[in-house]
């Protein structure tokens, strides 16, 4: 068990290592999300002046505050494009992961959480600061409601790779699923509020959104960090973030196991 | 002294520091005819956190019209800095580089129509067309009159053997195929300087073979000027009637193959068949006796192309023992740039 | 005159090459067409979701926010279709593509604009087209001379801005290579902020994306125009006339930019 842990933390610190190597890519990177965060901003501030005072309870600086908590995310969050498990079915390197002790959904998540929280330091905090000081945040309310806001966003890291991980679990059985990768990458970026809030969505689309596990993404961890949620509502969101977590985790291992003995009657 | 490793084929002759200008044996000496010369022609890149480097420092050299040059060193000495002089992709930081008489720099787009260049890792295909689509482009992109065009691709495809592949997309083609379809493409316009960099890296020895015999035509019919840059001594030896070594940046080396062989002090090996079991042939003047197998039956014995020749030396050993059958092997040319590279500055003076 | 005549022959055969390259691909074209569209959709969405919670966004009600959402987005696509691929140009330095168009008989830029086409955009513009139909009816746009004439004016010219961004960013990316999402700035940042009323920006933003990257002469100064909105604060109908200048500016800058990284590119080697 303890060398397992082992295992999981150092795949964690390779991810994390990879990312920081690249220095100049990291500034662009800040440069870029703080522009798309002033536009971003200025949409929904404008928004809110346009409609009166609030828009489903958000008032000026809620806003200012959803934007800039979306581009902290943003990098950390994966909510476009993960398809090294497709590509590794598809050229046979997959039969290789499988020879692991390591089962291949957690090898790859350990690996995502890693990259996640260096991109959160390295490229989110930034855009605490510069958030802060543009146009203004708002924080959780307490020490508790800290610490959900951080076990949400690694929830959403875990969520965000565990259903792309799935997605790509249908190369076992279609090879060309690059279609189906684009169409959710782009459902999953309007459900997960990162460019409007789910809380804007009209009832039907709300529901819509709601039996999918992307506003767990973005939605509910600005929810908690932007102190929108707070006590027992900052609890129930982190624990529906759980409910997905279990769900897509059990959904990812049965899958894999499927997918593998698809391969070995294949023989491939 | 700046040059302590230049030296020349031609012993006795003073190294002057200016690292080979003309070099004696062909007739770049009309420099007016020089289909590329280059002046003192030097690039430094600056390097972050580094000293900067002199890829190319203070080269000189010309190339005269038809001429078949071999541009050998190891990887990092220069050769492809100096190509991209040549044709325009580089600036040099200092001296100068005219190709066709033309300034790469500012004549690119005339040069690019009088230079045909082949880079072995860069295609000039598209890779997701039929071959023939390729050829077609190319043929728009140099405004070949469409009759000229068919004729010559139909010239090249026959030459080179590519008719099977026209309908294939460049990308299923097999490297021997696509590397023949590369120097094609390169060729299509009849261009007056072939620049080929690496051509038969990875190639099988019949796709090289092929190549080779498809160039050394090409320059028997067109008088086209030959620039390769290879680590195939075959290509060298069957292609190029000079060869330009470059170490560091510098030239190195300027004549011929069997000259740079001599300077380097690098010895053929001369293997004879005699009739019967025979005794070490030592003592044959200007040789060295280097072994026998069966009993004396066959012997090899190596001597200096500068000290003696092999008539002289088989004559030599005629007087000894009757010869039923012999073989000449050529120096290992890697060997002796090898030895180029390993001497000491001013170590090897021929 | 001749010489340019036969450029442009060459590059017309190379485009033509590239049509037929993606047909030859028709499941996959397919999927990147219904992509593009289906994001375009999406986009869509969020403007519809904003204006189901707000009557006005920067002074334009739901029909000016779609016309100039329609404007933006087809403009941008169709400098995506035609030069998106410019901003990959740390790709064609790396693949050693660039240096083949140094051997080439034709102007590099030249190459470079036409060394791709992606047909798929053609998604996303049909979203615009409709989009824009759409707008036009429910704005009860009548078809004057200066509505037609803007329209048109919008089009091209906005196209051409658009397209001057890919082209100024490629002439950056000689200096950023790793850094090049830096770039998106003035690309995805440019057509982000182009589907924006420009008074929803404070002045600096606003300043920068009418003046330094003319984003709001795509769509927003002509949205003005068509349907006759007053605008404000220092963004008036009338300076959507100065589109050909706008547009003349962003090429200027973009053909210096490209024409200084190549300089440096040839003094750097890449």
């Amino acid at each position: 068990m303890r060398a397992d842990l082992r295992t999981y933390g150092l795949l964690a610190r390779a991810g994390f290592r990879r990312q920081a190597t690249y220095r100049l890519a990291l500034a662009a990177g800040i440069v870029t999300n703080s522009v798309f965060g002033v536009i971003r901003a200025s949409i929904l501030m404008g928004a809110v002046a346009g409609a009166g005072a609030t828009v489903a309870g958000y008032d000026e600086r809620a806003m200012s505050s959803y934007a800039w908590w979306g581009q902290v995310l943003l990098g950390s969050v994966a909510v476009w494009g993960w398809s090294e498990l497709a590509d590794r079915v598809r050229t046979g390197d997959i039969a290789a992961d499988f020879l692991r002790p390591v089962p291949p959904y957690l090898s790859y998540l350990a690996a995502d959480l890693g990259r996640g929280a260096l991109a959160l330091l390295v490229r989110g905090a930034p855009m605490i600061v510069i958030g802060s000081l543009y146009s203004g945040m708002t924080f959780p309310a307490g020490p508790v409601e800290w610490v959900l806001g951080l076990v949400s966003i690694a929830l959403a890291v875990a969520i965000a790779f565990l259903g792309h991980y799935l997605v790509n679990c249908i190369a076992f059985w279609i090879i060309e699923i690059r279609g189906i990768l684009l169409a959710y990458g782009i459902v999953a970026t309007l459900f997960a509020g990162l460019y409007v809030p789910v809380h804007w969505f009209p009832d039907w689309l709300r529901a819509l959104a709601a039996a999918t596990p992307f506003p767990s993404l973005i939605q509910t961890p600005i929810d908690i960090l932007s102190g929108y949620a707070a006590g027992p509502g900052a609890a129930r969101l982190v624990a529906i973030q759980v409910g997905w977590v279990l769900g897509l985790g059990i959904g990812a291992a049965l899958t894999t196991a499927a997918g593998r003995r698809r391969l070995e009657v294949q023989g491939g | 002294m700046t040059t302590g490793r230049a030296f020349r084929p031609t012993a006795g002759r003073p190294d002057d520091g200016s690292a080979a200008a003309a070099h004696g044996d062909a007739d770049s000496d009309a420099h007016s005819d020089a289909v590329i010369s280059v002046e003192r022609l030097t690039r430094v890149f600056r390097r972050r956190g580094d000293t900067d480097l002199a890829a190319v420092d203070a080269m000189t050299f010309s190339v005269g019209r038809g001429e078949a040059v071999g541009y050998i060193g190891a990887n990092g000495a220069g050769k492809s800095t100096t190509i991209k002089m040549l044709t325009g992709i580089l600036a040099p930081t200092s001296g100068t580089a005219r190709t066709c008489g033309l300034d790469p720099m500012r004549g690119r787009r005339e040069l690019a129509r009088r230079i045909g260049v082949v880079f072995g890792q860069r295609s000039q295909l598209w890779w997701d067309l039929p071959l023939g689509e390729s050829f077609d482009i190319l043929a728009a992109i140099h405004r070949l009159e469409p009759r000229r065009a068919a004729t010559r691709v139909g010239q090249l495809i026959e030459l080179l053997d590519l008719g099977p592949t026209l309908a294939q997309p460049v990308r299923s083609l097999s490297l021997g195929q696509r590397m023949r379809a590369e120097v094609a493409a390169a060729l299509l316009h009849e261009p007056e300087l072939i620049i080929l960099d690496e051509p038969t890296i990875g190639l099988d020895v019949l796709s090289k073979a092929r190549l080779r015999e498809f160039l050394i035509a090409q320059r028997r019919e067109h008088g086209t000027t030959l620039l390769l840059t290879t680590h195939d001594m075959g290509d060298i030896e069957r292609l190029c009637d000079r060869v330009l070594v470059v170490d560091h940046g510098r030239l190195a080396f300027d004549g011929t193959l069997s000259g740079l062989a001599g300077t380097v002090g690098a010895q053929r090996v001369l293997i004879v068949d005699l009739d019967r079991p025979t005794d070490a042939l030592h003592g044959i003047p200007h040789t060295r006796w280097l072994g026998a197998e069966g009993e004396g039956v066959r012997q090899r014995l190596a001597f200096d192309a500068a000290d003696t020749t092999a008539a002289a030396v088989l004559a030599a050993v005629a007087e000894r023992a009757t010869l039923r059958d012999l073989s000449i092997e050529e120096p290992d040319i890697e060997d002796v740039v090898r030895r180029i590279y390993s001497a000491p500055p001013g170590g090897i003076t021929g | 005159m001749a010489n340019r005549e036969g450029s442009w022959a060459a590059y017309r055969t190379i485009l033509r090459s590239r049509v037929r390259a993606q047909a030859g691909y028709r499941v996959s074209f397919a999927t990147d067409l219904f992509a593009t569209l289906f994001a375009g959709l999406a986009e869509l969405t969020e403007v519809y979701v904003i204006f189901h919670n707000t009557p006005r966004l920067g002074g334009l009600d739901f029909t000016a926010a779609l016309l100039v959402f329609a404007l933006a987005n087809l403009t941008f696509a169709a400098a995506d279709l035609l030069v998106g691929h410019c901003d990959r140009l740390p790709t064609y330095i790396r693949e050693g593509k660039l240096d083949v168009f140094y051997l080439r008989p034709l102007s590099l830029l030249g190459q470079l604009m036409t060394s791709e086409v992606s047909l798929r955009r053609l998604g996303r513009i049909s979203v615009a087209v409709v989009v824009l139909a759409i707008a036009l009816i429910r704005g009860g746009v009548q078809p004057t001379a200066a509505t037609i004439g803007m329209l048109a004016l919008a089009i091209t010219f906005g196209t051409a801005i658009m397209a001057a961004l890919f082209v100024a960013v490629a002439g950056l990316q000689f200096w950023l290579l790793d850094g090049r999402e830096f770039a998106n700035v003035f690309t995805y940042g440019g057509a982000y902020a182009a589907q924006q009323s420009s008074l929803v920006f404070p002045d600096p933003v606003r300043i920068f994306f009418t003046f330094v990257v003319p984003a709001a002469f795509t769509a927003y100064l002509p949205t003005l125009v068509i349907l006759g909105l007053p605008g404000g604060d220092a963004a008036s109908p009338s300076m959507a006339w100065w589109l050909p200048v706008a547009a003349a500016w962003v090429w200027g800058v973009a053909l210096l930019a490209w024409g200084r990284g190549v300089r440096h590119y040839q003094g750097a080697g890449g």
